[in-house]
C-alpha cells in the first residue's frame, strides 16, 4: 500500500484498542444513503517506475523550442544550489512557521528575504509573499483603498500599459467589493503613460495610481513625474516592478519627491523556473506607516526568554486566523518555498551578479532590436526599454509566431491578443540566457516565416 | 548569524552570473538606480552552508511526526517532486503554443477528471493557487450565480463558529456580511440556529465536513435541503477531504461548489507556508462561472478554455494558469495511489486518529466530543489541567517539541477551550503513534511533578519562548546596512 506502513497485526491491535471490529465500523456516523463504494472511475495504481516512464514521455514533447517569450514570465539561469537546497526536506516538508521555536530556519530565511526585498525596492517593510504578481497587485489595490484616509474614493487608476492578465486578475478580485478600475491610455508613440495628459484623462478623486516599471511592453514609465502627480492629487502610488530590473533601475522608494507607497511584483525572475506559469510568488513592500494594513504573513525579529535573538510571525492581528471577517485579506497559505528559492538565488547572485544578469538581458534585447531593424522590423514604441520589446513583424503576428514555432523558435507574445491595434506586433524578450547563435536562429526563423506569408 | 553578516565587499559566487559585464544602452539618469542594491556579497559555499544550517533548525515531516490538525501533514512522496521537475516541465513557458504543450496539458486534464471523480462534482478548475483563493473563487461563483439571476437581495454568507478563519475573511472579500452559526453540544451545526438564520438574504453557507471539530456532520442532507429551499447555495471547504476519500463525496452530499487543498489531501509539500493549490469543483448550475483557464480535450488534442468560451466566468485569479508545478505533484501522487490506494487514505487516516484518541483517553486526557467517532482528527481539551495544574495547551505543545514531536494545532477551533487538534494522517506507523502517546503521558505526569519545566518549555531547541509583544511593538522586519553600521 503506497505510503501506508500498517501491517495486518498493527491493524488488529489498533482496532482492538479502539474497540471496533473493522476499519469500516469507524465510518458508521456517515449516513448510509450518502456512501459510495470506492472510486472506480480513477485509473489503477502505478508503481513509481511506471509513473516515471509516463511523466518522462509527457515532458519530453514539451518545451523543446528556443524561447523568446517573456510577457510576465522570464527565463533566467537558476543556480543548481537554489533548488537543491530549497527541496531539502526540512524546507520542503515543513508547515507554516507558527511554532516559532521549531521553525527558526524558515523564519530567519523569510526575515532575510524581507530584508533583501526592502533593499531592492527602497521601501522598508516587506511581507513574506503573496501568490503571484497579478494577485499581489489586486491585494495592493485593496490595501490602498483601506489606507486611503485623504478621500473616500474607491477608484484605482490603472494604465493600459499594465500587464493585461494582471488587470484581469485585479478586476476579478476587487470588483466584488465595489472598487472601480479606471483605464488610463498610454501614449501610442512612446508606449507609456504621458504625465502631461493625466489631468485630462483622469479627472476626479482616486485612491491610487498604478505605475508599472517596466510596463508590459518593456518600456520605462516616467515614474518620477507620475508619482509626483499622483501625490499632488492625494493618491497613493502602487508600483508594479520586475525585481531583476531593480538592479539597474531607480528603487520605487525613491520615485519622485516622496517615493511609491506600495510596491508589488512577480518574484519569478528570482530563481523560479518558467514551469508553465507557476508556482511563482508575489512580493509586496510598503512604507512603515502602512505595515498594519498589509495582507499576508510578516516575520519580525525579537528575543526569547534567555534574551537570545530569534524570529517570529508578527502583526498577526491583521490575519484571517485571528481577525476572521475583519482581516486585511483571506490569504493563509502563501508561496513559502518559492521565497526560499528566491532568497538563496539573491544571495548567490549578490549585487554584482544581479546587475550583470539585468545588464546582459538589456543588452541582448538591444542586440536583437538592431538585428531586426536591419530586416525592416522596427520597435513599436520609442520609449526607453529594459529587456523586452514590442516589434512590428510586418503581418499578422499570430501567424508569424506560429510559423516560427514550427521552426523551433517561440518568437514572442502576439500583442493583438490584448491590443487590437497591435495585431502586427510581437512582444519579444531576450534574457542573459540567449547567445549570439540563438539570435541568428531567431532572425533566420523570422525571415523564413515572413517569406512564406 | 544573518547572511548579511557573512558579507564581505567584493566576494562573489562568480559562476552564477555572466562572466563579463554587458554594455547596455545608457539610460537617462531619472531611470537609474542611485545606490547599489544592498544584497549580501558571499561565496557559493557560504550560501550553501548558511541555508543548509538554517534548514536544520526546522521541524519537518521528513524529520519529525507533525500531527497538525486540519493541515494533513502526511509524507510527501519524493517522486512527485522529481517528476514535476523534469526539464520539459520546468522549461515550458506558460504562453507556449498548445501544440508544444500536449504532455503538460494531458496531465492537467486528467487531474481535473480525477478530482471530479473523487469529489462527485461536475467540473473542476485548477487555477486557484491556495485554499483561500479557492474559497474566493467559490464564493465569487455563488455571487455571480445569484447576480446572473437578477437576485441581488442576498447579502449574507452563513459560517459555523468553528470554521477556519479563511471562511469569514473570504465572505468579506466577496462583499458579503458574515452570519455565524453556533455548534451544538455534540459537535454538529445547531439546527435551530440555522433555521432561524436561513432566509431570503442567504447567499450561501460555507461548511467543512468532516467539520473542524473532527466529527462528521450527520445532518448534512437536512442542512442542504434547508439552504437550497431558501435559495442559497452550499460551499464545501475541502480542508478535511482526506478523511472521506472513496467513502462519501461532497457532490453527493448536496454541495454546489467546493475547494480542495491539494497540499493537504493530495500530498504536495507545504514548503514552509506554500505554495499550495486550491482547485475548485462545481455542480452543473455553477459551471458557467468557473475561473479560467481550464483544459479541454478535443479530438485534435488538448486546448485551453478561456473567457471566449466561458463568457460568464468570474475571470482570472492568476497571471497564467495557477500553480502548475504543484498540480503536477498532485497528479503524480494520484497516479501512484490510483483507485485502489485512494480509499485507503480515508481508512488509515481514520484508523490512526481513532487509535490515537483511544490511547490518549486511556492515559487520562479529555477529548472534546467523547461520544463521537474521530474522523481523521480529533480534539483534546486541557481545560481540566489548565484549571487544576495551571498547564495550558500552549505549554503542552511547547513541551512536545522537547520530545521531538511537532505540536498539534493549538487553540483552534476557537470554541473548545485549551484545545489541541490532532491529525496523525495515514502515513504514520503504530510505533510513531505509540511514542507520541508515551510523550503525552510523560508531559501529563510532569504537569504535576515538574510544572515549571512544562510551563517554560521548550528547553532543547535553539531558542526558548519568544517575546511576541516586543516583536509587534518594536517592529524589526528587515536588516538594514545603515542601522547595522550605526550599531
Amino acid at each position: 500500500m503506497p505510503f501506508i506502513p500498517h501491517t495486518e497485526s498493527d491493524v488488529r491491535e489498533m482496532l482492538s484498542a479502539i474497540g471496533a471490529d473493522a476499519i469500516e465500523t469507524l465510518f458508521d456516523e456517515i449516513p448510509q444513503a450518502l456512501r459510495v463504494d470506492g472510486l472506480k472511475g480513477l485509473p489503477p495504481a502505478l508503481s513509481e517506475m511506471e509513473v516515471t516512464r509516463l511523466m518522462e514521455t509527457r515532458s519530453a514533447g514539451d518545451a523543446t523550442a528556443l524561447n523568446f517569450i517573456g510577457a510576465g514570465a522570464y527565463e533566467h539561469h537558476v543556480p543548481a544550489a537554489v533548488w537543491q537546497i530549497a527541496t531539502r526536506g526540512e524546507f520542503y516538508s515543513a508547515y507554516t512557521p507558527y511554532q516559532a521555536e521549531a521553525s527558526q530556519g524558515t523564519l530567519q530565511l523569510i526575515y532575510e528575504y524581507q530584508s533583501m526585498m526592502a533593499g531592492l525596492t527602497g521601501l522598508p517593510v516587506s511581507n513574506a509573499s503573496l501568490y503571484d504578481g497579478a494577485s499581489a497587485l489586486a491585494e495592493a489595490a485593496l490595501m490602498a483603498v483601506r489606507a486611503n484616509r485623504k478621500n473616500k474614493s474607491q477608484r484605482i487608476l490603472m494604465p493600459a500599459s499594465v500587464h493585461p492578465a494582471y488587470r484581469a486578475v485585479v478586476r476579478s478580485i476587487v470588483s466584488p467589493q465595489g472598487i472601480e478600475l479606471v483605464d488610463l491610455p498610454f501614449d501610442a508613440a512612446a508606449g507609456r503613460v504621458d504625465p502631461a495628459a493625466l489631468e485630462a484623462e483622469a479627472p476626479g478623486e482616486a485612491a491610487a495610481l498604478v505605475i508599472p516599471q517596466p510596463n508590459f511592453f518593456g518600456v520605462l514609465e516616467e515614474a518620477d513625474a507620475l508619482t509626483d502627480w499622483a501625490h499632488g492629487q492625494g493618491m497613493q502610488v502602487i508600483g508594479v516592478v520586475n525585481p531583476v530590473s531593480l538592479a539597474l533601475l531607480k528603487a520605487p522608494g525613491e520615485w519622485g519627491g516622496k517615493g511609491a507607497d506600495i510596491v508589488v511584483g512577480e518574484g519569478q525572475p528570482l530563481g523560479a523556473p518558467l514551469s508553465s506559469g507557476g508556482p511563482y510568488f508575489g512580493f509586496m513592500c510598503c512604507r512603515k506607516e502602512h505595515a498594519r494594513q498589509m495582507p499576508g504573513r510578516v516575520v519580525g525579529r525579537t528575543t526569547d526568554a534567555d534574551g537570545r535573538d530569534g524570529f517570529v510571525l508578527t502583526l498577526q492581528a491583521r490575519e484571517q486566523h485571528i481577525r476572521r471577517s475583519k482581516a486585511t485579506s483571506n490569504i493563509c497559505t502563501n508561496q513559502g518555498l518559492m521565497v526560499t528559492a528566491a532568497t538563496i538565488h539573491m544571495a548567490l547572485l549578490g549585487p554584482e551578479g544581479l546587475e550583470r544578469v539585468a545588464a546582459a538581458s538589456m543588452a541582448h534585447t538591444q542586440n536583437l532590436v538592431e538585428r531586426l531593424a536591419a530586416c525592416g522590423c522596427e520597435p513599436v514604441f520609442s520609449g526607453e526599454r529594459f529587456h523586452e520589446v514590442a516589434v512590428r513583424v510586418g503581418g499578422d503576428a499570430e501567424r508569424v509566431a506560429a510559423a516560427m514555432a514550427e521552426e523551433g523558435v517561440l518568437a514572442g507574445y502576439p500583442l493583438g491578443r490584448d491590443y487590437p491595434e497591435l495585431k502586427d506586433a510581437l512582444l519579444v524578450c531576450v534574457t542573459e540566457t540567449k547567445t549570439g547563435a540563438d539570435l541568428d536562429r531567431y532572425v533566420a526563423a523570422l525571415e523564413k516565416a515572413r517569406a512564406a506569408s | 548569524m544573518l547572511i548579511f553578516e557573512l558579507s564581505r565587499p567584493g566576494r562573489r559566487a562568480a559562476a552564477q552570473a555572466p562572466l563579463e559585464r554587458a554594455e547596455t544602452p545608457v539610460l537617462p539618469e531619472r531611470f537609474r538606480r542611485t545606490r547599489r542594491a544592498p544584497l549580501p556579497e558571499v561565496s557559493e559555499m557560504d550560501v550553501v552552508r548558511h541555508y543548509t544550517r538554517l534548514s536544520q533548525k526546522n521541524f519537518s515531516i521528513d524529520t519529525q511526526f507533525y500531527p497538525l490538525g486540519s493541515c494533513t501533514m502526511k509524507y510527501n512522496p519524493r517522486a512527485s517532486n522529481s517528476l514535476a521537475m523534469l526539464p520539459g516541465f520546468l522549461r515550458r513557458h506558460p504562453h507556449a503554443p498548445e501544440a508544444q504543450s500536449q504532455g503538460f496539458m494531458a496531465c492537467m486534464h486528467e487531474l481535473q477528471e480525477m478530482l471530479q471523480e473523487v469529489t462527485g462534482m461536475r467540473q473542476v478548475s485548477l487555477t486557484p493557487m491556495a485554499g483561500a483563493q479557492g474559497e474566493f473563487a467559490g464564493v465569487a461563483m455563488i455571487r455571480a450565480y445569484h447576480r446572473a439571476r437578477g437576485d441581488t437581495a442576498r447579502t449574507e454568507i452563513l459560517v459555523p463558529d468553528a470554521a477556519h478563519g479563511t471562511n469569514p475573511a473570504t465572505a468579506t472579500m466577496c462583499g458579503y456580511t458574515v452570519r455565524e452559526i453556533p455548534t451544538d453540544a455534540s459537535g454538529d451545526v445547531d439546527m435551530e440556529a440555522l433555521k432561524a438564520a436561513v432566509g431570503p438574504a442567504t447567499a450561501g453557507i460555507m461548511l467543512t465536513n468532516p467539520s473542524t471539530v473532527g466529527v462528521f456532520e450527520r445532518r448534512i442532507r437536512e442542512i442542504a435541503g434547508l439552504v437550497h429551499e431558501a435559495g442559497g447555495l452550499l460551499y464545501y471547504d475541502g480542508a478535511n477531504l482526506n478523511a472521506i476519500l472513496g467513502k462519501v463525496r461532497p457532490g453527493d452530499m448536496g454541495f454546489d461548489v467546493i475547494h480542495m487543498n491539494l497540499h493537504k489531501t493530495f500530498s504536495t509539500p507545504h514548503g514552509g507556508g506554500g505554495p499550495g493549490a486550491g482547485a475548485v469543483g462545481v455542480s452543473e448550475r455553477l459551471r458557467p462561472f468557473l475561473p479560467v483557464p481550464l483544459v479541454e480535450r478535443r479530438e485534435e488534442g488538448y486546448r485551453w478554455v478561456t473567457e471566449a468560451d466561458l463568457p460568464q466566468t468570474i475571470g482570472r485569479l492568476s497571471a497564467f494558469a495557477g500553480n502548475a508545478g504543484v498540480l503536477l505533484r498532485a497528479y503524480v501522487y494520484m497516479r501512484l495511489l490510483g483507485r485502489e490506494g485512494m480509499p485507503r487514505v480515508a481508512d488509515y487516516s481514520t484508523l490512526n486518529a481513532n487509535y490515537l484518541m483511544a490511547r490518549l483517553r486511556e492515559q487520562g486526557f479529555d477529548v472534546a466530543f467523547p461520544d463521537r467517532r474521530a474522523t481523521h482528527e480529533f480534539i483534546v481539551t486541557l481545560k481540566r489541567q489548565a484549571k487544576e495544574q495551571g498547564v495550558t495547551a500552549m505549554d503542552v505543545a511547547k513541551r512536545l517539541l522537547d520530545y521531538g514531536f511537532h505540536a498539534p494545532t493549538t487553540y483552534f477551533p476557537l470554541l473548545v477551550p485549551e484545545c489541541l487538534l490532532v491529525e496523525p494522517t495515514e502515513t504514520e506507523s503504530k510505533e510513531t503513534l505509540d511514542a507520541f502517546v508515551e510523550a503525552m503521558a510523560r508531559i501529563l505526569e510532569e504537569a504535576s511533578s515538574d510544572t515549571e519545566t512544562v510551563k517554560t518549555a521548550p528547553h532543547t531547541l535553539s531558542n526558548r519562548r519568544f517575546d511576541e509583544v516586543r516583536a509587534a511593538k518594536a517592529l524589526d522586519v528587515a536588516w538594514s546596512a545603515d542601522e547595522a553600521a550605526a550599531g
